[in-house]
């Protein structure tokens, strides 16, 4: 594709984004109002309804505003990072974010990277070792693993290594890079089965099609070496559809996080998302929920842009098109 | 493919295959799932015990003779409650994944075979679904108006049916260039017909295949729900519920949790395996002749 042309595709994706953007904050600020009861009763939340209560709560959301208005204060607000205090701890919504954000990152980082590594690694062996015993065995392993929920796997990693084997710890996050990684590495385990699964499906797919090309067959006539005709020609082809899959797998990894944070006690997003909606504290829910929502997004984006790039097909057929 | 060289040797070879029908692991994931309609319909009269009844001298019983699987922290029996949890286990992803099936193929049937403007239409709203996190919509919702089974199902239904549109739609466009379609043009039969009565027959295997694979999916999905507890009340035998309770007591009574685990990963594995053996089944049925 020609500069130009990326310039007009980045910037045609950047409009898309901008509208899924607004359409999105417009319905986390309409959460407010659908909640059964008024928006006062709501922000209350079990707090004690006094006349100066309900008089701060009117000026500090501009409840006696036209609806619009509302929205518009509210997304100027949420623009700054400012989406109020929480109803449950009547902190600001944000500082509570950031503390617990490093989790959920190191979270997410940790299962993409397993995913990765162990979903492309097992379907090159599977696919180079074809209907053999090490095929059958991932292939077998592949189903039962795309059939098992994150919080499933969790719950059975769980038993196996807080029962059965004392090997790693359970609960909760550590303090400091190696005890982080120490403590993670069963949750990322449980929320990278299910990826690692589809990867491997995938991979294998991607390879035997490949495996069987004429182009294959001619660099090994020509007597390459059986690493460079695996390396610069097979897995180069084979891992364009792998790799314009990593932004679905990295949308699949944060809303994963929330079943595997809640199974093992992270304090992490997923468990103040589920916290916020089970304690009906509504600002704190549109401030992560907002934030989820974003990430998406631009994992989306990331994807489409890695596709793009990736192969050249779609780069040169679009560039000599326009 | 072996008919093109040796016709005769092609023939017996295609009896053969017929002959060597169902794989015994297929037979066993019939079992499974015959278990389970029986479970989901008649579960709850099965049971040993009431399931709900409550018998706080006998909390975390280790499984034994009066009760297999063991009891709770407040003494149900986990056996019963897996048996009673079957229906809740199965009944939403029957819904998500017939309601899906129909809404979705009409939708794809429309996209693929009109094209144009109405394709346009129902693509641009697939691609903006098919951005939206799922697990998510459903939390917020959960959190906005309160948490409710048929809520979560009827949410799922709405995310789930992109997915067949665009599939399906997929399958119609490979169909629609087809001398037969053509034909029943030609004779003047109505869209509606051709859409029904000659491309759908064709791009079934692969509506099928889709609706195991649905099935299978929100199996897992509803039961991470309830899981969270935004699915199925806490006083229900739901699996996922029950999960969520055994893993408070998993040092008495592991089997507590490991039970609905394992009914969770059973029940999706053999419905997964189903799907792409009746998809293999259906898309080779004309291709052996």
């Amino acid at each position: 594709m020609t500069s130009r042309g990326w310039l007009l595709f980045i910037s045609r994706r950047l409009v898309v984004l901008a509208v899924l953007l607004v359409l999105i904050s417009f319905a986390v600020f309409t959460l407010l109002y659908v909640s059964p009861g008024s928006a006062i009763n709501a922000l209350l939340g079990t707090n004690p309804r006094t006349p100066g209560e309900v008089r701060f709560l009117t000026r500090e959301y501009h409840l006696n505003r036209p609806f619009l208005d509302q929205f518009w204060l509210w997304a100027s607000q949420a623009v700054r990072l400012h989406f109020g205090n929480s109803i449950q701890t009547s902190l600001p919504v944000t500082s509570e974010i950031t503390a617990r954000l490093p989790t959920t990152i190191f979270l997410g980082l940790y299962a993409f990277v397993l995913i990765m590594v162990f979903g492309v690694g097992g379907g090159i062996v599977a696919a180079l070792n074809r209907r053999r015993l090490a095929d059958r065995g991932i292939v077998a392993a592949a189903i039962v693993a795309l059939s098992t929920p994150a919080f499933v796997g969790g719950v059975g990693l769980i038993w196996v290594f807080a029962i059965l084997v004392h090997l790693f710890p359970v609960y909760g996050p550590g303090a400091g890079f190696v005890d982080d990684l120490w403590h993670l590495t069963l949750p990322a385990i449980a929320l990278a089965l299910t990826g690692m699964a589809y990867l491997v499906r995938h991979t294998r797919a991607a390879m035997i099609t490949v495996l069987d090309q004429d182009y294959v067959t001619f660099a090994r006539a020509r007597g390459l070496s059986r690493a460079r005709v695996l390396l610069t020609y097979q897995l180069r082809n084979a891992l364009i559809p792998v790799v314009t899959m990593s932004g679905l797998i990295l949308s699949y990894v944060i809303t994963g996080a929330v079943l595997v944070e809640d199974t093992f006690s992270l304090p992490g997003i997923g468990q103040l998302l589920v916290q916020s909606a089970t304690t009906k504290d509504l600002p704190m829910l549109q401030a992560v929920a907002m934030l989820v929502a974003v990430v998406i997004v631009l994992a989306n984006l990331l994807a489409d842009v890695t596709y793009i790039a990736v192969d050249p097909r779609i780069r040169l057929g679009r560039g000599s098109g326009g | 493919m072996a008919s093109a060289g040796l016709p005769v040797a092609g023939i017996r070879l295609v009896t053969v295959r017929r002959r060597a029908s169902v794989p015994w692991l297929m037979w066993i994931c019939f079992g499974i799932a015959l278990l389970l309609v029986v479970l989901a319909l008649f579960g709850t009269t099965l049971a040993p015990y009431n399931p709900s009844a409550q018998n706080l001298s006998d909390v975390l019983a280790r499984p034994g003779g009066a009760h297999w699987l063991g009891t709770d922290s407040l003494g149900r029996d986990v056996l019963s409650r897996i048996m009673a949890g079957a229906r809740s286990a199965c009944l939403g992803p029957v819904v998500i994944a017939g309601g899906s099936m129909l809404l979705g193929n009409l939708l794809g049937l429309l996209a693929g075979y009109r094209g144009g403007r109405i394709d346009a239409i129902i693509m641009r709203w697939v691609d903006l679904m098919w951005s939206i996190p799922g697990l998510l919509v459903i939390i917020v919702v959960a959190g906005a108006v309160g948490a409710d089974y048929w809520l979560a199902v009827g949410l799922l239904l709405i995310l789930t049916i992109p997915f067949d549109t665009r599939t399906v739609r997929g399958a119609v466009l490979e169909q629609a260039p087809r001398p037969y379609v053509e034909a029943a043009r030609t004779l003047g039969v109505a869209d509606w017909r051709i859409m029904i009565f000659h491309i759908w027959p064709n791009v079934l295997p692969v509506a099928v295949a889709n609706a195991f694979l649905n099935f299978a999916g929100s199996v897992g999905f509803l039961a991470g729900l309830s899981f969270l507890g935004f699915g199925a009340p806490v006083s229900s035998p739901d699996w996922g519920v029950q999960l969520s309770q055994g893993l408070q007591s998993l040092f008495q009574n592991p089997i507590g949790m490991l039970a609905p685990g394992a009914m969770i990963v059973l029940t999706a594995t053999s419905v997964n395996l189903i799907g792409d053996w009746v998809y293999e089944q259906l898309s080779s049925r004309g291709a052996g002749r």
